[in-house]
């Protein structure tokens, strides 16, 4: 059996595969429409998320099971001080998958150790998100038709920001990839980051503050929110996240076929005037990340369907 | 140089990082032993400029090894009939239970008491250990 812990337990041909699949579901959603009847995925949801509980809900109806679980962890027996391992080990009777998010980082491998059913990490603190990653991943790949010999901008939170971590991670692995890392100098991106990934692997990259002058290079442009939840002091937060923001006269500089992705929540990092803009396709990527869940429940389950 | 006498069976522990003796005098519980031990803090050494050693009187038996993941330069000499027998630098063990914890208060091990403290080898040239749960890396000095 398998779980989805980190966006690197996939190989590149399993990778490969699923977005295959997910694209194939997207063109064709009826032909998968029941082949998952008869089998529940449990959403174990420590903490609240709207946008991910429901995008995994709504991927195991499209496919025809059902769902149950919690939302929250006053709602479920961790209130009572249960254990992860104990409480992945009772999920296990009920349910035939599950879907992790918890806010301790590491808690969906403590299931994963300790479960009989696959375990999907559904995002563990600042840590990992690879279900956030591989809706990026179908998105770039749907939208600009490949994964390699891109310009990736990055802008806004790169110190704290997971999903910006985990899709450097990812797109490493496809050649001529090329960052562009924009953010006020106290979110650079971590060292480990710098040193681990990019020097090791000889990645192109380059960290600047300034937006407007790098947009015309950029084939992907992925925003992000400056998380309050990641600061321990209001005034950092404060006057770092009005630093970039995204509007309709910057875009004016941006190539026409440039994607402006999002993880969204978003606050104000981008205006609203440029939602009708086509290169903003960050609620399309939020449709993509049901279209990759569904493919990812099937593959852990290991359910085929044939023409 | 402080001068602590020789021994005729046992180990002394060599180019320990300065400061460091405690640490691994805690992990190796030696207060709970009967051997006799010497701890010499901030010696003159060459290659460290200062370094500290532990040297143990009479029969120990413990995993040389792990000492490595506390501190990766340690040089174990094993001492018989008051010469040294054979020299040993520790071999980094892939992975580690129990012997380092993870200090990420955002790490599940923070709240979960039970679970044990498992650190991965992520970079043997720097040995550099990693938290399985968390990734966090593992600084000696946390």
């Amino acid at each position: 059996m398998k779980h989805l812990i980190s966006p690197q337990d996939l190989s590149p041909d399993e990778l490969s595969d699923l977005l295959t699949l997910a694209g194939d579901i997207y063109s064709s959603p009826e032909k998968y429409s029941h082949c998952c009847q008869g089998k529940k995925l449990a959403t174990l949801f420590y903490e609240p998320s709207t946008r991910t509980r429901l995008s995994f809900e709504a991927a195991m109806l499209n496919l025809g099971g059902s769902v149950l679980g919690f939302s929250s962890a006053d709602s479920s027996s961790a209130a009572k001080g249960e254990s992860v391992a104990d409480t992945i080990r009772v999920i296990s009777f009920y349910a035939d998958i599950c879907a992790m998010r918890h806010p301790k980082e590491g808690a969906p491998l403590v299931a994963s150790l300790h479960s009989s059913i696959p375990v999907i990490n559904a995002g563990d603190g600042g840590h990992n998100h690879p279900t956030q990653t591989l809706t990026d991943l179908l998105t770039i790949k749907s939208l600009k038709g490949r994964l390699d010999g891109l310009t990736i901008g990055f802008c806004g939170d790169l110190k704290f920001g997971r999903t910006v971590h985990s899709l450097i991670n990812a797109m490493v692995r496809y050649p001529n990839t090329r960052f562009v890392l924009i953010s006020p100098e106290e979110l650079k991106i971590p060292a480990y980051l710098r040193e681990e990934t990019l020097d090791a692997h000889g990645i192109p990259y380059q960290e600047t503050n300034n937006l407007e002058a790098v947009l015309p290079e950029l084939d992907i442009l992925y925003m992000t929110r400056v998380q309050k939840e990641r600061f321990f002091n209001e005034e950092d937060y404060i006057r770092l996240k009005d630093t970039f923001i995204l509007d309709k006269a910057k875009l004016q500089n941006a190539r026409e076929d440039m994607l402006i992705l999002h993880p969204l929540p978003r606050v104000n990092e981008i205006s609203t005037e440029v939602d009708d803009d086509p290169r903003a396709v960050y609620f399309k990527q939020a449709n993509y990340g049901v279209y990759v869940r569904m493919a990812l429940i099937m593959t852990l389950l290991g359910i085929t369907v044939t023409e | 140089m402080l001068n602590i006498g020789g021994i005729q069976e046992g180990v002394v522990m060599d180019h320990i990082v300065a400061g460091g003796s405690m640490d691994i005098y805690r992990y190796l519980e030696l207060e709970k032993s009967d051997a006799c031990v010497a701890i010499i803090k901030n010696a003159k050494s060459n290659a460290m400029g200062r370094k500290d050693i532990i040297k143990i009187e009479g029969k120990v038996d413990f995993d040389f090894d792990i000492l490595g993941v506390l501190d990766p330069n340690i040089t174990i000499n094993i001492i018989k009939n008051g010469k040294i027998v054979e020299k040993r630098r520790p071999n980094l063990p892939e992975r580690v239970t129990n012997i380092i914890r993870c200090k990420n208060p955002r790490c599940i091990t923070s709240i979960e008491q039970e679970l044990p403290h498992r650190f991965k080898l992520t970079d043997r040239a720097h040995a550099l250990y990693r938290c399985e749960y968390c990734e966090q890396k593992f600084k000696k000095a946390d």
